[in-house]
């Protein structure tokens, strides 16, 4: 692989990043005082998803790295999905459950 | 001549893949959790509803904080400023120390409640609410180990960027500590919704 430095990202970038971050929790915490039901475990798992990505791409550098990482992280997402997939498709069809 | 073998890119990698693993680890538990919340709906809000939302919201701020300090490490040392950097290395450490602190101060709580693995109040409260604070202290618990260990990473490192070992010149030591670090971050932000703000 070759030796290619990456650009200093900026401390600017990283704060306000932060900043979002803190704000999705402030969102996730604000939907949580209220209670409607599925939507609940939805909205939390989608912000969460999101402060996952901001964290991945700019905290992790993951946006300044090759194809490869990137490939990589869809790879592990794609066993992932599998992985809870095919665990619901016995659980959810199961009689009595545990 | 003397060739010096070096490949940061690969190195980084390499701590990818190895992060892949643990994500595949703590996703293990959390398959239990869904597993366990959709058997067990009612009894998983009852049990939420015990835990503190405002020491698992602080804890949050303090992680994401944490997060925010090692990346801003890796800027400083790539421009140098070691002085800087090593700062921020320590904040990082300060604030996973206070994530353990209010983590002491919460367990120690829910303890005095009754509230522990194999505990008579949580027999008498049924096999739902037994199997979250079981997941809840499981999963909690191996976080927990992890910001220990992510927390002593980056004191080596430190120590190694004040000695002149790790410099703006080769850095992947650094680097990969804070992927690690992230990683810790990252494992919080599911489990901090999926435990303590289920209504």
């Amino acid at each position: 692989m070759s030796e290619e430095k990456h650009e200093p990202v900026p401390y600017q970038t990283f704060i306000l990043i932060w900043v979002a971050l803190i704000i999705l929790t402030g969102i996730t915490v604000g939907v949580a005082q209220f209670d409607l039901g599925a939507v609940n475990v939805w909205v939390a798992l989608s912000v969460a998803s999101l402060k996952s990505a901001l964290v991945l791409f700019v905290f992790m550098h993951l946006r300044q790295e090759s194809l490869l990482f990137k490939i990589g992280l869809l790879a592990m997402l794609v066993i992932l999905v599998i992985f809870i997939g095919l665990t619901f498709t016995d659980v959810l069809y199961r009689e009595v459950l545990l | 001549m003397s060739f010096e073998h070096r490949d940061d890119t690969g190195d980084r990698f390499g701590m990818w893949l190895f992060l892949y693993t643990e994500v595949i680890l703590f996703s293990g538990l959390f398959i239990l959790y869904a597993i366990a919340l959709t058997t067990y709906p009612q009894e998983y809000i009852t049990a939420s509803n015990k835990l503190n939302i405002w020491f698992g919201a602080a804890n949050t701020v303090v992680l994401l904080t944490s997060s925010l300090t090692i990346a801003l490490a890796i800027t400083a040392i790539q421009r140098n400023q070691i002085r800087l950097c090593i700062s921020l290395c320590v904040a990082t450490i300060g604030l996973a120390f206070v994530f353990l602190i209010n983590k002491y101060f919460e367990w120690s709580h829910e303890i005095s409640l009754g509230i522990y693995p194999a505990s008579e109040t949580l027999r008498d409260m049924g096999p739902g609410v037994t199997s979250f604070f079981n997941l809840y202290y499981f999963t909690a618990g191996l976080h927990g180990l992890h910001v220990l260990i992510g927390a002593t990473l980056i004191t080596v490192v430190a120590v190694m960027v004040a000695k002149g070992k790790v410099t703006s010149d080769r850095y992947v030591l650094l680097e990969n500590s804070a992927l690690y670090w992230h990683l810790v971050d990252l494992v919080w932000i599911f489990l901090f919704p999926l435990y303590y703000l289920i209504i």
